[in-house]
C-alpha cells in the first residue's frame, strides 16, 4: 500500500524547497519529491562561484529557509543546512511521470523509478526547466554516460561519443576534439537545427574525417567492461549492419522535454498554444484541478525569491489559512497616491467593474499585472506619451478620461474614457507612438509594461481577441480617415482581418488580381520586380504603412511582388468595401492618389539603379528589417582605427558593446556586430527580472536589475550581448598623459579578468542614451564612415549609394 | 538625413570656408600692409599672424586630446579632424606671411621646418586615409583577419597530413616552411615579405618531377608553373601518392593566397598608421620649438 501524505511537493526548486521547508516547520506530514540526487537542480546547475541575485529587491522574503543575494554554493549550503535542521522528508532521485487524482479525493503520485504514494493535496514546483532527454536504450544511467559537460578541458586522450545534434551537442563535439577522440552520432539524418557556426564547424570536420559521424543510427545498449583498455562500449545499429564502439565515455546532449506535456497530463489547462502561456491559476494558487497547486516558475513567476515566498503561502493556503500575500504592501504603496484609495481589493474590484478588458482575468493575474505596473494619477493637461516616442507600454484608464491628438496641426482630439485602453499601437507594432495622448479630467491610469502585457495577450484568449478589435478600427482610421468619424469606417473594419507572414513569405506576386490592402501592423515588407529576370527590390515598407492599394486605384493587377522581410502581420482589408470607402470619402482619394505617384516615382528611380535594391536586400538579409537603428560603417571611409570601439568601451564601463570587424560587408556597406534595437527585441523574451526595456528614443538597454542568468545573450540572434564584470577604475586623462600612470583612453585595461568574474551582467549597447549628442562610437570616428540610421532611411540610403 | 560623409565635406565644406577666408583675409592684409622695412615677424602684422599661428598649433595639438575625450560632446571627431585638416593646412601660409618669407639656419626656422614636416606627413596621412580603406575591403572580402589565419593554422594542419603520407623529404620541407613562416612583424618586413610556402611548393615540385619523370615518359617542358603541374598530374597515373601530391599542392597553392592577403592587409593598416609616428612626435617636437622661438623673440631680441 502506498504511503500517504497530506502534501506532495514535487520539485524542490526554491519554490518546493520553500514549501517542504514550511512544512516540515509546521509538523504537517509531507513528502518533497525530486528528480536528481541534489536539490534545486536549476540552481545547481548555474555555473560554479556564479554571484546569484535577490531580486526584487523590496519584496520582503518569505520561508523558513534563508535566500540572500550571495555565491550559488552560500545559498546552496544554506539550504542543505536548513533542510536538515528541518527534517524535511526528501526524497531524491523520485522523478515524479504521472499524478492522478483519486475518486475518494487526493491524488496518487507515481515516479519514474516505480515509487508511489498518495497525497491529499499536490504542489508542483519543477520550474520550466524540463527534463533531460535521456538515451532511451539499457545501460542509459551508467556512469560513463553523462547528459551534461561543465568544462570540456576535464577530459583527454579518451574516446568519446558524443550523441545528439544540437548546439550543445557539436559544441560539445567541436570542444571535446581538441584533445580527444570524437565519434559524433546524430539520430537524425542532417544537422539542421544548429547555428550557423557550429554547422560549419562540425560539417568540416566530418568531412575531414577527423571525427567520425554516424547518422541515423539506432543505439541498442550500452555496456560497461571491465576488460580490456576501454571502459564501456556502445552497440549500435548502423545501415550498414550492427556494430559496436569501444569507448572511454559517452555525452548525450538530447535537450530537455519542456515540463508542459507532463503538466498537461496532470490535467492542467493551459489558456493558449504559445509557449509562454502560464496555465490559469486562482489568488491561492490552486490550479484548474482542485487540490493541484502550482508555484514558481511554472506559474509565471521566474525569480528565485517570488517563488520561494510562494512555497511560503501555498502551504498556508492548503492549511486553510489566510495570509496577506508577500506583495500586499508593495501594492497598498503603489496605489497609495490614486484618489480616494482604501485598499488593495477595493482598488482590484473597482478594476474589475471598470475597464471591461481586465475583467476577464484572475484576481490574481490582476494584482501581478499591478505590481509590474505604474498607476498614474496625471493633472489635466499632463501629457501621458509624445507622438513619435519609442515607449511600448500600455495604458488602461481607470477612471476619468484622456484626450489623444490625432491631428496637431488642426488641434482635432478624440476622448477615450473610463474603461478604455490606449498605448496598443507602439505595443503591437514596435514603432514610435502614433499620436501625443494628453490626461483629462480625473484621469487615473495604469501603465503597464510591455512583458506583462504580451504575457497577458498570450495566456487570456479574450483580452487578445478585444486589443486586436480596437487595433483594427484604430489603426484603419488614423492611416485611411484621420478626419472622418470612426463610423465612417464600418464596413471597412467588418471585413478586416489579421494574417500573419513569417519571414520570406509572399504577400502577393506581381501580376496577381489586385483584391485587398495590406496595412502592416507588424513587421516589414519588401517590394521587387521581375527585371531582366532578376528580382529587384525597389522598396522597403515599414510598419504603419499599407501596400496593394495601387491595384486598387489604378490597374487591377499587382505590379510588383510583396514579401515579408520579417516575421510580419498586416492588417487585411478587402478591396470592394476598400473601394467603395475611397468612392465616398474624396480626401483620402485624393490623398491615396498623392501617394501613389509618389511611389511610382520612387520605385522608377529605384528601377533605373539596381545596385541600391542590392543594397536594401543586403541589408534584409542582414536582420535590418526588424531594425529601429543599425550601426553601418562605410567600408571605404574606415581607416580600421578602432576608434569607435574605444569609445564605446571609455564611456561603457571599459567593455565595448560592438565589435567594428565581425561581420558582412557588401558594396562597401559593413554591418558590424552591434545591436540594432530591434522592433520587438528577442532579447526582452525571457528576461526573468524584465530588465530590458525600451527608451523614449528607442534605445533597447538593460537596467541594473539584471541577475546575469544569460538568456538575452542567448536570445539576441545577432550575438550583441555579452556578460561582463565591471573592470577596475583606470587613471584620468591628465594624470596619464603626465605621468604615465596605468591604461591611457582607448587602452585596455590592466586585466580583463580582474573584475569580479563571478558578478557578471548583461551588457549591450544603449546608444548612449545617457550623453547628449548621440552614439559615442559615430561621434568618435574620425572620418565620417560610422553612422546610425533606421529603416524609414534605407532607400535613401541605398540610391544615395548607388 | 545620416549618412556616410568624409571628412572634407563636413556640414558642407564649413572648415574649407573658414581656412580660405582666413588665408585670404591673411594675404590681404599682408598686401596691404606697408611695414617699416622688410615684411617680418616684428610688425604689428607679423604679431598678429604669429599669434594665430601659434594659437592654430596649439589648438591642432588639441585635437589629440580631443581624441581621447570620448565623453567629450564638443562636435563630432569628424568635425575636429575636418577642420584640423583645412585649418593645419592654412598653417602654411600664415606661418611663411608672418616670418615675410625670411628663413635662416636659427630656432625659429626650426619651429618653421618641423612644422612643415608634420604637415606634409599630415597630406601623407590623409592620402592614406582617402586610398586604402577600400583596398583593405577588397583585399580582406568579408573574411577577418582572425578567420584568415585560423584557415592558415588549418591548411598547415592538412598539409602536414599530406606530407606525411607522400614522403618523409617532403614532410621535412612543409614542416620546415610551416615554423618558418611568419606574418606581420616589423614594419620593414612588412613592406618586404619573404614567403616560406615558396620554398616547400618549389620542393614540392621538383620532388613530384623526379618522382614522375620515368613514369610520365616524355618530361614536359614546362613545368615551372604550377598550372602545368596540375594539368600533368591530372594526365597522368592516379595512385595514392599522386593524389596526395595533388592536394598538397593545392593546400599550399591556397596557403600562399592567404599569407599573400594577411601581409598585404597588415600592410595596408601599417601605411594607415605609420606616419602618426611622425606626425605626433614631430608635433611634440614643435611644440618645444615653438616655446623656444616665443620666448627667445621677447626676451633677446
Ligand atoms: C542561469 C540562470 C541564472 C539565474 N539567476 C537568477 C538569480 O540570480 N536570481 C534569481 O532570483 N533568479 C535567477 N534565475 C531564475 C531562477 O533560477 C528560477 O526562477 C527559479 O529557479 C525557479 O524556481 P522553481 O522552484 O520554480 O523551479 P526550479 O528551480 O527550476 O526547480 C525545479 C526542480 O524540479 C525538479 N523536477 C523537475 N521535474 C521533475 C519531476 N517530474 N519530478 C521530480 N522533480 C522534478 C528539477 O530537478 C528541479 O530541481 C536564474 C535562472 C538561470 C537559468
Ligand atoms: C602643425 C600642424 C599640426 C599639428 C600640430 C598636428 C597635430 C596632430 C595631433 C596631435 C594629432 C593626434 C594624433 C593622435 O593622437 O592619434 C593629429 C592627428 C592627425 N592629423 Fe594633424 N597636426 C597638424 C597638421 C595636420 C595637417 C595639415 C593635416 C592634414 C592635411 C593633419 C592630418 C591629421 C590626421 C589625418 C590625423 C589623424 C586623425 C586620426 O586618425 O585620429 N594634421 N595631428
Ligand atoms: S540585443 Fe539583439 S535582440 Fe536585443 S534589440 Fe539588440 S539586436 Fe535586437
Ligand atoms: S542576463 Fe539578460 S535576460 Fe538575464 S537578467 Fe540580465 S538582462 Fe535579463
Amino acid at each position: 500500500m502506498a504511503e500517504r501524505f497530506q502534501i506532495a511537493i514535487v520539485g524542490s526548486g526554491p519554490g518546493g524547497l520553500s514549501a517542504a521547508a514550511h512544512a516540515a516547520e509546521l509538523g504537517v506530514s509531507h513528502v518533497l519529491l525530486e528528480a536528481e540526487p541534489h536539490l534545486s537542480n536549476t540552481i545547481y546547475r548555474y555555473q560554479k562561484g556564479k554571484h546569484v541575485m535577490d531580486e526584487p529587491g523590496i519584496l520582503p522574503l518569505r520561508s523558513p529557509l534563508e535566500f540572500k543575494a550571495g555565491t550559488r554554493e552560500a545559498i546552496l549550503g544554506a539550504w542543505n543546512d536548513g533542510v536538515a535542521r528541518l527534517a524535511v522528508n526528501v526524497k531524491h532521485g523520485h522523478e515524479v511521470s504521472k499524478i492522478t487524482a483519486q475518486p475518494g479525493g487526493g491524488f496518487l503520485v507515481e515516479c519514474a523509478n516505480k515509487a508511489q504514494m498518495i497525497a491529499d493535496r499536490v504542489v508542483l514546483g519543477i520550474g520550466l526547466q524540463g527534463n533531460i532527454r535521456k538515451l532511451g536504450v539499457p545501460g542509459e544511467d551508467l556512469p560513463i554516460v553523462q547528459y551534461t559537460l561543465d568544462d570540456p578541458g576535464a577530459f583527454s586522450g579518451e574516446t568519446i561519443v558524443v550523441v545528439g545534434a544540437g548546439d550543445a551537442a557539436i559544441e560539445n563535439a567541436l570542444a571535446l576534439a581538441k584533445q580527444n577522440t570524437v565519434i559524433v552520432i546524430n539520430r537524425r539524418d542532417e544537422f539542421a537545427r544548429a547555428k550557423e557556426g557550429n554547422l560549419r564547424g562540425i560539417c568540416k570536420a566530418i568531412e575531414e574525417g577527423t571525427m567520425p559521424c554516424y547518422y541515423n543510427p539506432g543505439p541498442e545498449k550500452v555496456e560497461a567492461l571491465n576488460v580490456g583498455r576501454k571502459k564501456g562500449r556502445l552497440v549500435l545499429q548502423t545501415p550498414q549492419g550492427r556494430a559496436q564502439i569501444l569507448i572511454d565515455r559517452i555525452i548525450a546532449r538530447l535537450g530537455a522535454s519542456a515540463p508542459r506535456g507532463f503538466v498537461e497530463g496532470c490535467g492542467v489547462k493551459f489558456p493558449s498554444k504559445d509557449p509562454s502561456a502560464v496555465p490559469a491559476i486562482s489568488p491561492q494558487y490552486e490550479s484548474n484541478v482542485p487540490g493541484l497547486y502550482i508555484v514558481g516558475a511554472l506559474a509565471g513567476y521566474p525569480l528565485i525569491k517570488q517563488a520561494m515566498n510562494q512555497g511560503y503561502e501555498v502551504v498556508e493556503y492548503i492549511l486553510g489559512r489566510k495570509v496577506e500575500p508577500a506583495d500586499e504592501p508593495l501594492l497598498r504603496d503603489r496605489l497609495k497616491n490614486v484618489p480616494n484609495f482604501r485598499s488593495v481589493d477595493a482598488f482590484i474590484a473597482d478594476i474589475q467593474r471598470n475597464v471591461p478588458l481586465l475583467s476577464q482575468i484572475t484576481p490574481l493575474q490582476l494584482r501581478e499585472f499591478l505590481l509590474d505596473s505604474e498607476i498614474h494619477a496625471p493633472k489635466p493637461g499632463a501629457t501621458v506619451f509624445a507622438k513619435n516616442d519609442y515607449t511600448n507600454t500600455f495604458f488602461s484608464i481607470v477612471e476619468g478620461e484622456v484626450e489623444v491628438v490625432v491631428d496637431a496641426a488642426q488641434n482635432r482630439r478624440i476622448k477615450l474614457k473610463r474603461g478604455e485602453f490606449f498605448g496598443e499601437m507602439g505595443l503591437i507594432s514596435g514603432r514610435r507612438r502614433a499620436a501625443t495622448v494628453l490626461a483629462g479630467p480625473g484621469a487615473v491610469l495604469i501603465e503597464t509594461p510591455r512583458r506583462s502585457m504580451n504575457r497577458l495577450i498570450q495566456s487570456v484568449e479574450a483580452v487578445k481577441r478585444e486589443i486586436d478589435k480596437v487595433f483594427i478600427a484604430r489603426a484603419l482610421q488614423s492611416r485611411f480617415t484621420p478626419e472622418s468619424p470612426i463610423e465612417r469606417l464600418n464596413e471597412v473594419v467588418e471585413s478586416a482581418r489579421i494574417v500573419q507572414f513569417k519571414a520570406g513569405d509572399i504577400v502577393f506576386n506581381e501580376g496577381d488580381p489586385g483584391d485587398c490592402v495590406h496595412l502592416i501592423r507588424r513587421g516589414s515588407l519588401t517590394i521587387s520586380r521581375q527585371i531582366g529576370g532578376k528580382d529587384v527590390v525597389l522598396s522597403y515598407v515599414a510598419a504603419g504603412n499599407y501596400v496593394g492599394e495601387m491595384a486598387l486605384l489604378g490597374d487591377s493587377r499587382r505590379s510588383a511582388t510583396v514579401r515579408a522581410a520579417i516575421a510580419s502581420e498586416t492588417i487585411r482589408v478587402e478591396g470592394e468595401a476598400f473601394k467603395r470607402l475611397i468612392q465616398r470619402d474624396p480626401i483620402l482619394r485624393a490623398r491615396l492618389q498623392a501617394e501613389y505617384s509618389a511611389r511610382t516615382a520612387s520605385n522608377l528611380a529605384m528601377q533605373q539603379m539596381p545596385a541600391g535594391g542590392d543594397i536594401i536586400s543586403f541589408l534584409i538579409a542582414q536582420g535590418a528589417g526588424e531594425a529601429t537603428d543599425i550601426l553601418l560603417i562605410d567600408e571605404a571611409l574606415c581607416v580600421r582605427c578602432d576608434n569607435c570601439e574605444k569609445a564605446c568601451a571609455e564611456t561603457h564601463g571599459g567593455t565595448s558593446r560592438l565589435d567594428r570587424e565581425a561581420g558582412p560587408t557588401f558594396a562597401n556597406v559593413h554591418v558590424p556586430t552591434s545591436c540594432r534595437h530591434c522592433e520587438h527585441p528577442h532579447c526582452m523574451k525571457d528576461c526573468p527580472p524584465d530588465a530590458i526595456h525600451r527608451a523614449p528614443n528607442g534605445e533597447v538597454y538593460i537596467a541594473d536589475n539584471c541577475i546575469g542568468c544569460g538568456n538575452c545573450e542567448r536570445n539576441c540572434p545577432y550575438g550583441v550581448i555579452h556578460l561582463a564584470a565591471k573592470p577596475p577604475k583606470k587613471p584620468g586623462l591628465l594624470s596619464w598623459l603626465m605621468f604615465g600612470a596605468g591604461p591611457g583612453p582607448g587602452e585596455a585595461p590592466y586585466d580583463p579578468k580582474a573584475g569580479k568574474s563571478s558578478e557578471k551582467k548583461a551588457v549591450k549597447c544603449d546608444m548612449c542614451k545617457d550623453l547628449k549628442g548621440g552614439p559615442a562610437c559615430v561621434r568618435a570616428c574620425p572620418t565620417g564612415a560610422a553612422i546610425r540610421i533606421g529603416p524609414e532611411e534605407f532607400r535613401a540610403y541605398a540610391r544615395n549609394r548607388s | 538625413m545620416a549618412m556616410h560623409e568624409s571628412i572634407f565635406d563636413y556640414s558642407r565644406y564649413r572648415y574649407l570656408w573658414v581656412s580660405m577666408v582666413l588665408s585670404l583675409g591673411s594675404i590681404v592684409a599682408y598686401l596691404w600692409h606697408d611695414p617699416i622695412g622688410e615684411p617680418n615677424g616684428g610688425s604689428w602684422l607679423g604679431y598678429t599672424l604669429g599669434t594665430i599661428g601659434a594659437l592654430l598649433i596649439l589648438w591642432l595639438l588639441w585635437f589629440g586630446i580631443r581624441k581621447r575625450s570620448y565623453k567629450s560632446r564638443v562636435g563630432t571627431m569628424r568635425g575636429w579632424l575636418s577642420a584640423h585638416v583645412y585649418l593645419g593646412t592654412s598653417l602654411i601660409l600664415i606661418a611663411f606671411l608672418h616670418s615675410g618669407f625670411q628663413v635662416g639656419w636659427n630656432i625659429h626656422t626650426l619651429a618653421l621646418v618641423l612644422m612643415l614636416i608634420v604637415i606634409f606627413s599630415g597630406f601623407f596621412g590623409v592620402y592614406t586615409y582617402v586610398r586604402y580603406p577600400a583596398v583593405m575591403t577588397r583585399n580582406r572580402d568579408s573574411a577577418t583577419r582572425q578567420s584568415l589565419l585560423d584557415e592558415i593554422a588549418e591548411l598547415d594542419a592538412q598539409a602536414l597530413q599530406l606530407a606525411d603520407t607522400v614522403d618523409p623529404k617532403v614532410h621535412a620541407a612543409v614542416l620546415r616552411s610551416i615554423e618558418r613562416t611568419e606574418i606581420g612583424g616589423s614594419f620593414i618586413t612588412l613592406l618586404r615579405p619573404s614567403d616560406e610556402t615558396d620554398n616547400a611548393l618549389d620542393q614540392v615540385k621538383t620532388f613530384m618531377e623526379q618522382r614522375d619523370k620515368p613514369a610520365a615518359g616524355a618530361p614536359k617542358k614546362d613545368m615551372s608553373t604550377m598550372f602545368a603541374m596540375v594539368d600533368f598530374l591530372s594526365a597522368g597515373s592516379a595512385d595514392a601518392k599522386s593524389d596526395a601530391l595533388r592536394k598538397l599542392l593545392d593546400t599550399l597553392a591556397r596557403k600562399r593566397s592567404l599569407t599573400d592577403r594577411i601581409t598585404r592587409d597588415l600592410q595596408v593598416q601599417a601605411l594607415m598608421e605609420i606616419w602618426l609616428y611622425v606626425h605626433v612626435p614631430l608635433s611634440m617636437a614643435l611644440l618645444a620649438a615653438l616655446t623656444a622661438h616665443v620666448v627667445s623673440v621677447f626676451f633677446y631680441w
